[in-house]
This record gives structure tokens, C-alpha cells and sequence, in this order.
């Protein structure tokens, strides 16, 4: 097409190197329009951290918060509930919480801080409904237990601590998020301690 | 393993074949000066304006109650978003700086002469497109320059005998600028404008291929087949739709010698609006005027209203009528003259460099009209300032007159057969 | 020619002037590196200001992080009507009965010094002189019959407009030679000034929290933008030795 240029080897250098500046320049200027969809201020402070007060919960009752928007529920669990949790551990998943579905300070038996109150994303690990609390009527769903909650998009259940059984279609037990203890009687949900 | 590919493709759309046609293998005159490169930088902002509008609607609540606050939300709330934003209200205002420049350099060098009277019609509708779609872009912020800017634009249609009144009503939709039409300007503004744009900017693009580019010298760099001996033919090849005809002088392909040259243009480009976009974003009160941080208000109106600076010269012609109708039909006179240039010029040389001294001195005082105007547009209407704005209304129009009646026989200098250096 | 010239010459300052303001403004020195100063002025506005005029596209943590403040610092000393640190910086007043007692109802500030320019803001702040006239009392020679008390009375004192007998053209003439405050006030007046600037400064800030960012990432741009014109002009003036 042209005479042979005088320096071929220069010439594809130059040309490589203003494609790959150029290039990364169009990566820069990608940089704000891909930034720009990450949850701006406003969401984030709406996602801000929730205080639970838990003074006045009854054994047994559940209290309702929303984080991030998403449904969180803090349950007092009775003695009998507490006790109850050993009995079905063979027809469970992940009985020991071995998939870190919940920070560290919570992976114990009772998936818990204090094992009396357990905190967890109401959101089923399944395609994301939200379970109800059956504080006495689980059995009609899984036999010899008591206390659980039960799914019912899909019929996915789990135990008082969260933990899935198995044959449902729930892979996983129920997300425990971050929280920590403000004081005996505040629970602040969505960070954990020593983080601000 | 590459080459099948583009085998295959080829197979199916002419993508090679349009690469050569438009690019690698398309004439352009070797004598190409930075008067040139304003169309690609145009091509640029569009680009520019479109991918950062899009995202500004991300965010952006078109409502009367919404729109201010959701600006400030992406300014303030929304990563990058004042980025965004100012490359978008910056990018408009560099639109119309290079579209001047673009349309300065076809007056200069006669590019709307024949053949080439439709490449500019396309080019004036463009313009006008942008106009509107800058007016209604410049309603969204909701501030009170935006409020108050709409209202006078919107109103001037109220000069229109007998429908006039009834005529803006329907325009805005309410019987003062309000929700509905912020809506109905946010539709056109995001949607409507940008597609008929994007059209229109094809179609413009297709023209200038087809005709060929004009050049400093506005000799054509065609000549009848044949004539041309072998040695002074280009060493090039370019496509056979050009040389079918014709044979072609003094080009050289538009890829990769002008993609490579203006790339350096653009990099200077890039330095002047990254340099509004980060230090001065409002340009002293031109891109961005100080009262439209405030939001609107209905009831009051600001003390100086004047339009963003690129509409201020026909702002000018405008407000240097002392009565309406006159006025407004005077003010899209202006415009619509510059889209008869093509027929109220009747000379037959193309480049201001082989015309007569008095056509020189048309052109420049029309220019320096252009700018004054443009200044006076920005300023309250004194006595002092509308007498002036007549001074240089009136040379805005002799400048067509004047051409109309000495482009016929104009004295010009001797044209070369071919384009220099 | 010549005679529009000179037109053109004498037309230009009154246009200048025809659109500016009526009192000249002190030009505010403001410095948005200075964090200590900005800190002053948000503590100025959130005692002095907030009453009426909110703030309400900026957040209160987004202000603590850009000013260096500590969020718990920033939640005791800074807000005080218990709104969370990622709330907007609003106020409980209503615009209705706001609009009765002013007048007006008073303005949002989010965006004032992009309105105004800190030049204004600056000089408006210490331009309050007493008139009884007014319903508050004072009166303001940037902002004529202002709807506004003067609420930083108790920093400044009250100034009073001060004349001085001149003679012009052989006759005796007061003459208007500026404010003079009654040195009740707190703060002496170069003290006043100084809280003055870090209040501007604060609300130059608010205007754009960005600026500093903005700034950097320009300087950055720039950079690349040299590196790719400069590799740009070697690659057209290889390609173009074609052409010779």
C-alpha cells in the first residue's frame, strides 16, 4: 500500500505504546462510570448499623429489624428450646457450622454471642423468602422438633439456631451477621466490635 | 485463525469493505490543517455526552420535586458522580465550541459550496438539533437559571400571532413551566433528541464520503479519469468506488495518517476540557451560571437573567428588536440565512485564500459581529448595550446581503489546478 | 470607526458594573487545606446558623471524614438535634411559618457560596449595622432590608454606620466612611474577621466537598494526557515520513 517505512520496528513500537495508554486511559475513564454504581452515601448510611434494644424480650419472643434492608431477627430462646438443640444434630447438614455462614465469634454450638439470644438474616439461603419463626409448631414439619423455622416458598426448614435440615432444598444454614453486645441490653446489628 | 474470522464476518456485513470505504482506503486531501480536526472532536463529545447522560439518568429524578435534590444527590452522594456531572455540563458547552469552530472552517473554506449543499444542510440541522437538545438539557437541574431560561425561550413562540398564547401552553403543558414540562423535555432530552443526533450525524457522514472532503485550498482533489499522468498519482491505494471515475490527486488515506494526527489533537483537546472539568467547572459563571445552584422558584425570578453563553449571540439579535415578533423571526432569520449559504453565495471559489479582499473583510466582521453579539447577549440590556447589539445585528445580516450581490462577480485571485502543499 | 471604538471602550466598564454589586466586596482568603479553619466555621454555623438554615444535600459523617473530624467527637460537639451521623443536615423549622416571621423562609446554604461567591458571604457577614427602622433592628449594606436578625450580635457587638465631615467643593459634607462596631461584642474585630473566614471558608467547602479530590485527579489527568499527546506526535511524525 506505501513504500516500505523507513523503521519498521519503531513504528510498531509507538504503535504499541499509544494503544496501551490509550488504553489504559480508557480504563480510567471506565474507573467513574463502574464506581458510580456501588451503593452511594445515601444507601450506605440507610445500611448503617441498627441497635436492638432486647431489655424487654420475652423467652421465646422474636424481635424484627431491618439491616440494610433486609429482615433480622433476634430471638430469645428458652432453656427447653436451648436444650432441645442436641436432639436432631444427625438429621442436620452442617450441624457443627462449618460453612462460615456467621463470623467466628458466633460459630459455636448455638451460633450465638450469648447463647440465649440468637441473631440471623431472615433470608432463606434457598432463592431468598423469608422463613417464619415457629416457636412451637415445627414439628408439623420436621418430627420430634419443636422450634425451628420454616420456609414456606420452598418448604426449606431450620432448626432454633438456624441450622438447615437436610432433604429441603435450602443449602446452607442461615446467615448470622455481624453484631455485637453495646451493653447487656443492646444488641447493634451489622458491625462487629472494635470496627468503625 | 484471526483472518477466517474476519472471513466469515465479511461473509455476512461488508465490514472490511466499509473499513476501507470510510478509512483505510478513503481520499482525503493531504493539506488538511487544524481547522479539520473540529469534526472528530465533535464526534468525540457526542460520545462523551452520551455515555455520561446515560449515566446521569441513573440517578436522576425528573420531577419538580425531585430533579434538584437528585442532582445534588449524584454531586454529592453518588461515587464519581460530580465527575460525571461536570464531564456532561462540561462537554456541552465544548460541543458547541467545536460545532462553531466545525462551521467557521466550512465558511472559510467554502465547504458548502457545490457539490456539497446538502453535507451542510445535515451539519445546520445538527446544529439546531443541538440547540433544542441544550435547551432542555439546561431545564433538568431545576435550578432557577434553568426555570427562568425556559420561561423566555418558551415564551418568545408567544410572538407567533393568532396560536401564540395557545402555542405555549401546549409547549409547557401547565399554565407556568412546571412538572409536566420537566417531563416531557426530560423524554426528548434522553431519548428523542439523542436518536434523531445520532442520525443525522450518520447521514452527515455519508454525505462528506460521498461528495469528498473539501480542503484549505477548495480545489478538488477529483480530477476527470484519465487526465491525471501515472507519476503524479498518489502512491496509495484507495478504494475503487473513489477511482472508479475519477482519479485521485494529492490524498493520502484518512487511516492511518489523519487517525494518527488527530490524535494529538484530541490530547490537546482533552487538556483544555479536563482543565475545565477539574479546575473551574462552572468557567466563571459561563458553563455553569451561579443561580442555578438554587433551586427553582416560581415567584422569583433572578435579578440577571441571561442564557448559557453559546445561545447569547442570537439571545442578542433577539432583544435588539424592539418588538416581539420582529424579534424572534429575526433571530431564527439568523440561523436559517446560515443554512442558505450554499445558495447566497454565487461565487465559484471555495477557499477565503483566492477571494476577493472585500469578501475577507465580509467574513470578518460578520465573525467579530458573532462574538460581539455573543458577549452583549451575556449582559443586562442597557440602552447603551441594545444600541450596540443593533450595530452588530444589523452587520450579521449585511454580511449575507453583501455576499449575496458580490459573490456574482467577485474579483478573485487565480486558483491552482492542484492543492498546495 | 474610530468614535465606535471609544463607544466600545466607555460601554464595557458600565456593563461591567451594571451587573455587579452595589457595595464592594472584601475578598475572602479562603483556604481549603485548612482543616483547623474549617472546623471553626462548621462549629460557627451548627451554633449560630443551623437554627434556620439547614444544610440539606450534605450529610453530617460525610463532613466529619472531610474535615478530619472524629465521628464521636463530631456527634457530641457538632449535632444536637440526635439525628444519626449519615443523616442530611436538616432542621425541624417549617417553611410556612419560617416565611411568617422572616418574610422569607430563610434559604438552604448547601450551595450558597456557589450562588453568592465567597467574596459576598464574607463581606455580608460583617456588614450588619444597626437601623431601627427594620424590624430586627439592623440592617445590612450588602444585603439591603435583609428578613434577617443579626445573630452573631453577641460575637461582633453592634456596629453603627459612622460618617466624617469632609469638605467637598468648599462645603462641609458628612460623608459615609464605613461600620464601626459598639465593642460589646465577644470578640475584638480582627478576631470577628478571622471567625468570619473560617465561616465562609465552612461554607465554601459545603459548596463543593469534592474540590480538593477534584483537584488531584486533575493534576493526575494531566499527567497522563502528557504522556499520551507527546507518544501521539512521535506515532503521526513516524507515520507522516511516508508523506516526504
Amino acid at each position: 500500500m506505501s513504500n516500505a517505512p523507513v523503521d519498521k520496528g519503531r513504528r510498531r513500537f509507538l504503535t504499541v505504546a499509544t494503544g496501551v495508554v490509550g488504553g489504559a486511559g480508557a480504563v480510567g475513564v471506565a474507573v467513574p462510570f463502574i464506581a458510580s454504581w456501588n451503593p452511594s452515601a445515601k444507601a450506605k448510611n440507610a445500611g448503617a448499623p441498627v441497635e436492638v434494644n432486647i431489655a424487654k424480650a420475652e423467652p421465646g419472643q422474636m424481635i424484627r429489624v431491618k439491616w440494610r434492608g433486609k429482615p433480622v431477627w433476634v430471638v430469645r430462646r428458652s432453656p427447653e428450646m436451648l436444650d432441645g438443640l442436641k436432639s436432631h444434630e444427625d438429621r442436620l447438614r452442617d450441624p457443627n457450622s462449618e460453612e462460615p455462614q456467621q463470623p467466628s465469634y458466633a460459630s459455636n454450638e448455638y451460633r450465638a454471642i450469648k447463647k440465649e439470644f440468637f441473631v440471623a438474616v431472615g433470608i432463606c439461603t434457598h432463592l431468598g423468602c423469608s422463613p417464619s419463626y415457629l416457636p412451637q409448631e415445627m414439628g408439623e414439619h420436621v418430627e420430634g422438633v419443636e422450634a425451628g423455622f420454616f420456609c414456606p416458598c420452598h418448604g426449606s426448614s431450620y432448626d432454633i439456631a438456624g441450622r438447615v435440615f437436610q432433604g429441603v432444598p435450602a443449602p446452607l444454614n442461615l446467615v448470622v451477621p455481624p453484631h455485637y453486645y453495646v451493653d447487656d441490653n443492646t444488641i447493634l446489628v451489622g458491625e462487629d466490635k472494635g470496627q468503625a | 485463525m484471526a483472518n477466517k474470522f474476519v472471513e466469515w464476518i465479511d461473509a455476512r456485513i461488508p465490514m472490511t469493505k466499509t473499513w476501507n470505504i470510510h478509512l483505510a482506503e478513503y481520499p482525503a486531501p493531504k493539506n488538511f490543517n487544524f481547522w479539520y480536526l473540529f469534526g472528530v472532536l465533535a464526534m468525540l463529545v457526542l460520545v462523551n455526552q452520551i455515555l455520561t447522560g446515560v449515566w446521569l439518568t441513573m440517578n436522576y429524578v425528573p420531577s419538580a420535586e425531585g430533579a434538584f435534590a437528585s442532582v445534588e444527590y449524584i454531586m454529592r452522594d453518588v461515587e464519581y458522580g460530580w465527575l460525571l456531572r461536570y464531564m456532561h455540563s462540561t462537554g456541552a458547552s465544548a460541543f458547541f465550541v467545536v460545532v462553531y469552530l466545525h462551521m467557521f472552517r466550512g465558511m472559510l473554506y467554502g465547504s458548502y459550496q457545490k457539490p456539497r449543499e446538502l453535507l451542510w444542510l445535515f451539519g445546520m440541522f445538527i446544529f439546531l438539533v443541538l440547540m433544542a437538545e441544550a435547551f432542555m438539557g439546561y431545564l433538568l437541574p431545576w435550578g432557577q437559571m434553568s426555570y427562568w431560561g425556559a420561561q423566555v425561550i418558551i415564551s418568545l413562540f408567544g410572538a407567533i400571532p393568532v396560536i401564540g398564547d395557545d402555542l405555549t401552553l401546549w409547549i409547557r403543558g401547565d399554565y407556568v413551566i412546571s412538572g409536566a414540562t420537566l417531563n416531557r423535555f426530560f423524554a426528548l432530552h434522553v431519548i428523542a433528541l439523542p436518536l434523531v443526533l445520532v442520525i443525522l450525524v450518520f447521514l452527515h457522514i455519508i454525505a462528506l464520503h460521498e461528495v469528498g472532503s473539501n480542503n484549505p485550498d477548495g480545489v478538488p482533489i477529483k480530477k476527470p479519469k484519465g487526465s491525471v499522468p501515472d507519476e503524479e498519482k498518489p502512491k496509495f491505494k484507495f478504494h475503487e468506488r473513489f477511482t472508479k471515475k475519477y482519479d485521485i490527486v494529492d490524498a493520502i488515506p484518512f487511516y492511518p495518517y489523519y487517525i494518527v494526527k488527530d490524535l494529538i489533537g484530541i490530547g490537546i483537546f482533552l487538556f483544555l476540557f479536563c482543565y475545565v472539568i477539574f479546575f473551574m467547572p462552572e468557567m466563571g459563571g459561563f458553563f455553569l451560571e451561579p443561580p442555578n445552584f438554587e433551586p427553582a422558584n416560581p415567584l422569583k425570578t433572578p435579578e440577571h437573567i441571561a442564557p448559557v453563553w453559546y445561545f447569547t449571540p442570537f439571545y442578542a439579535i433577539l432583544r435588539a428588536v424592539p418588538d416581539k415578533l420582529f424579534g424572534v423571526i429575526l433571530m431564527f432569520a439568523s440561523i436559517v440565512l446560515l443554512a442558505l449559504l450554499p445558495w447566497l453565495d454565487r461565487g465559484r471559489v471555495r477557499s477565503i485564500r483566492y477571494r476577493s479582499v472585500l469578501h475577507k473583510l465580509n467574513l470578518a466582521v460578520f465573525s467579530v459581529s458573532f462574538l460581539i453579539l455573543g458577549y452583549l447577549g451575556t449582559q443586562p440590556a442597557t440602552p447603551t448595550a441594545t444600541l450596540f447589539a443593533q450595530i452588530f445585528t444589523f452587520l450579521y445580516f449585511a454580511f449575507f446581503v453583501l455576499l449575496f450581490f458580490y459573490s456574482k462577480r467577485e474579483k478573485t485571485k487565480p486558483v491552482p489546478e492542484r492543492v498546495t502543499s | 470607526m474610530k468614535k465606535l471604538l471609544i463607544a466600545l471602550a466607555t460601554l464595557i466598564p458600565s456593563l461591567v458594573f451594571a451587573a455587579g454589586p452595589t457595595v464592594p466586596l472584601d475578598e475572602a482568603e479562603v483556604d481549603l487545606h485548612d482543616k483547623a479553619s474549617l472546623q471553626r466555621g462548621a462549629q460557627l454555623f451548627m451554633n449560630y446558623c443551623l437554627g434556620c438554615h439547614s444544610l440539606e444535600y450534605a450529610r453530617y459523617n460525610r463532613m466529619f471524614e472531610d474535615l478530619g473530624i472524629p465521628e464521636e467527637v463530631g456527634q457530641k460537639n457538632l449535632q444536637f438535634t440526635g439525628e444519626k451521623p449519615g443523616d442530611l443536615i436538616t432542621i425541624n423549622m417549617s417553611p410556612d411559618k419560617a416565611g411568617a416571621w422572616f418574610g422569607n423562609p430563610p434559604p438552604d446554604l448547601t450551595n450558597v457560596a456557589r450562588v453568592r461567591g465567597p467574596d459576598w458571604i464574607y463581606t455580608y457577614l460583617r456588614a450588619f449595622y444597626r437601623d431601627d427602622s427594620r424590624p430586627f433592628g439592623v440592617n445590612n449594606t450588602v444585603f439591603p432590608n435583609v428578613g434577617m436578625p443579626h445573630v452573631l450580635q453577641e460575637l461582633q457587638g453592634l456596629p453603627e454606620k459612622t460618617y466624617e465631615e469632609r469638605r467637598i467643593d468648599g462645603e462641609m459634607q458628612k460623608v459615609y466612611v464605613g461600620l464601626k462596631t459598639d465593642g460589646k461584642g465577644r470578640l475584638t474585630e480582627s478576631e470577628y474577621d478571622q471567625a468570619m473566614l473560617d465561616l465562609t471558608s465552612f461554607l465554601v467547602y459545603m459548596g463543593e466537598p469534592m474540590k480538593l479530590e477534584q483537584r488531584r485527579m486533575g493534576w493526575f489527568v494531566f499527567g497522563f494526557l502528557l504522556v499520551f499527546t507527546i507518544l501521539a506526535w512521535l506515532l503521526k511524525r513516524e507515520f507522516w515520513k511516508d508523506l516526504k
